[in-house]
């Protein structure tokens, strides 16, 4: 990844975090640490992964993200808005009432949103039969799937695991968003999924660890995967909840709750920091 | 009397996959471990390219078939009712139901006539936690034509279907040459003043053989055979009540959340009249031949009669 690449995803990536932190005080609701954590990785796959067209979400041959982990909607949002599926304005309106942004992504009325997501361990199956729909039609779209490291709890993660491996989809690649927080408190105290990589292992799967809020990682595991036939490839992001706005990061209570203004003031002026820095 | 040709609905749905095949050349057909069972095995063999066993996972399957569906294909799932509408509720609900994907799921061995196999396999709850989901359809066939030509209907219906069968081999009366299905359209079996017969899927045979029974002692009964569950054929049943202002439902269900309970939801509000509901009375079956068990709780001809001189008094 070359220097101006690297910036470019670094300012897309940070303006997404601007949009979770806009989206979630606007909507006094929300999960604003598990959508920072994949800020990252959504500005590799819609800049320089995923083949899209914003003028053309539905077009049959795109390639398809599915936000397993379906809370993170304000990261998704606010990266469809800067990819121009609908304007970042409704980032204001996120879950209000009437309003275009629902809690959770919504593909019926949504453009860009390519499932329907939130309640957890849905999304990896949902994907797992577009990538097995393509397969068969003979069509090379790609399948993308982001997981919470709390998600992959759900055994139907595991059913589709299985059924991915089985079935060689090698056309999907699920990201595992391990930021080791949940609701209740650290995954690793609540009820531990490690080893997470022996695991997807275990059921026939190509699996790359990386530090999941390092682009140049991100694209090096993307291009693996995308390169790996005969097994789908799990790539276990190894991320910080909360990543970008210094009093989020880690911190467990900032999984389901809204910044207040005084925080949101502090948020923003962090992320705006970060942002000119980049932009010089 | 000619010998009356049995014959299980779900082998309908079979048939109905085979004559989809023809025409459909891209769907899919899934299952999960069941195929011999629910009949789509016949699919497999003549399209094995196009069949997805999931393994014993009908929660993955109907997500996977979510995911299938959004990319434009016809897509069938198939399973026992106790696990396509039971333990995949949600799954049906979040993501078939609420981005109302045109999944359409095939559910067998629903009610007690699955007989030996239990309390755990008879599910008499289906068509209850299908109707609360926004948008679907539901089809509840009363023999195998009936349900060959819903089967094949259901390719064209808008958003997703839940079609319900049985395991157990029950007279076919329809004849395969000139019936027609219609979506949500009552078929009316008899006419008659006194009362009003409304049934569905296995129960709509006795239904008629009830009234013909009832018609030796003078009492006349409106038999409707409701195949479509949702959306109702409300118009029918309101213009019948209002004739007769007595009604029977019959159902292979539980009397709470089925056509008993659609149907008086629906008079309840329209055109208030007592109803009588044949169904499970709140409870749970247990083992034996599917005759037996029919016998058993009520699902005959006989308890028809019965309840229909109780609501008549």
């Amino acid at each position: 990844m070359d220097n101006s690449t690297k910036k470019e995803l670094e300012i897309f990536a940070t303006k997404v975090r601007m949009g979770v932190i806009e989206g979630t005080y606007c909507a006094k609701a929300g999960h604003p640490g598990g959508s920072l954590s994949i800020a990252d990785v959504l500005a590799y796959l819609y800049n320089g992964e995923m083949n899209i067209d914003p003028e053309n979400p539905d077009s049959a041959d795109r390639d398809r993200l599915v936000l397993s982990k379906g809370h993170a909607a304000p990261a998704l949002y606010a990266a469809l808005a800067l990819k121009g599926y609908f304007s970042t304005d409704e980032l204001k309106t996120l879950r209000h009432k009437g309003a275009l942004l629902q809690g959770h992504p919504d593909m019926k009325h949504i453009p860009g949103v390519d499932m329907s997501t939130g309640s957890l361990g849905q999304g990896i199956s949902a994907a797992c039969g577009m990538a097995i729909s393509g397969k068969m039609a003979g069509k090379d779209y790609r399948v993308y799937t982001i997981l919470g490291d709390g998600e992959i709890q759900e055994g139907q993660v595991w059913e589709a695991a299985m059924f991915a491996g089985f079935k060689k989809l090698d056309n999907l690649v699920a990201f595992v968003d391990f930021n080791n927080l949940q609701i209740d408190g650290k995954m690793t105290d609540v009820m531990s999924d490690l080893p997470i990589d022996e695991k997807f292992k275990a059921f026939n799967w190509n699996v790359i660890n990386i530090d999941g809020n390092n682009l140049e990682e991100i694209e090096n595991a993307y291009k693996q995967a995308r390169e790996f036939k005969g097994k789908p490839t799990c790539i276990i992001g190894k991320t910080i909840k909360g990543k970008g706005v210094s009093f989020m990061e880690d911190v467990c209570s900032w999984h389901g709750v809204a910044p207040n203004e005084e925080q949101y003031n502090d948020a923003m002026k962090e992320l705006k920091a970060t942002l000119e820095g980049l932009e010089g | 009397m000619a010998d009356v040709i049995k014959k299980a609905t779900r082998d309908g749905y079979g048939e109905g996959l085979i004559e989809l095949g023809k025409k459909y050349k891209d769907m899919i057909v899934m299952d999960a471990d069941l195929a011999g069972a629910t009949r789509t095995g016949k699919f497999k063999s003549a399209y094995p390219e196009q069949f997805i066993d999931c393994g014993i996972a009908e929660g993955n399957m109907m997500s996977i078939a979510a995911g299938i569906a959004s990319t434009g294909r016809l897509v069938f799932a198939s399973s026992f009712a106790m696990f396509a509408a039971g333990r995949a509720f949600e799954q049906v609900r979040n993501s078939i139901g609420y981005p109302h994907l045109p999944v359409k799921i095939g559910a067998t061995h629903a009610g007690i006539s699955v007989g030996e196999d239990g309390a755990t396999h008879q599910c008499n709850e289906d068509i209850a936690l299908m109707r609360t989901i926004p948008g679907m359809t539901i089809i509840n066939p009363a023999d195998a034509v009936e349900a060959k030509a819903a089967v094949i209907a259901a390719a064209e219906i808008e958003g997703p279907v839940y079609m319900r069968f049985g395991r157990f081999a029950v007279p076919v009366f329809n004849d395969e040459a000139t019936y027609k299905f219609e979506l949500g359209k009552a078929i009316k079996l008899n006419d008659g003043d006194d009362v009003t017969i409304v049934a569905t899927g296995l129960m709509v045979d006795e239904a008629v053989k009830a009234a013909k029974k009832l018609k030796e002692e003078g009492i006349n009964a409106d038999v409707f055979n409701i195949h479509t569950i949702k959306p109702l054929d409300e118009e029918s049943i309101i213009a019948s009540a209002k004739k007769t202002g007595k009604v029977v439902t019959v159902e292979e269900h539980s009397v709470i959340g089925g056509l008993g309970s659609a149907v008086c939801d629906c008079l309840a509000e329209n055109y208030p009249v007592k109803v009588k509901k044949i169904g499970m009375n709140d409870q749970f079956g247990m083992s034996g031949s599917a005759a037996e068990l029919l016998e058993h709780y009520g699902f005959s001809a006989y308890n028809i009669i019965k309840s229909v001189k109780e609501i008549i008094k």
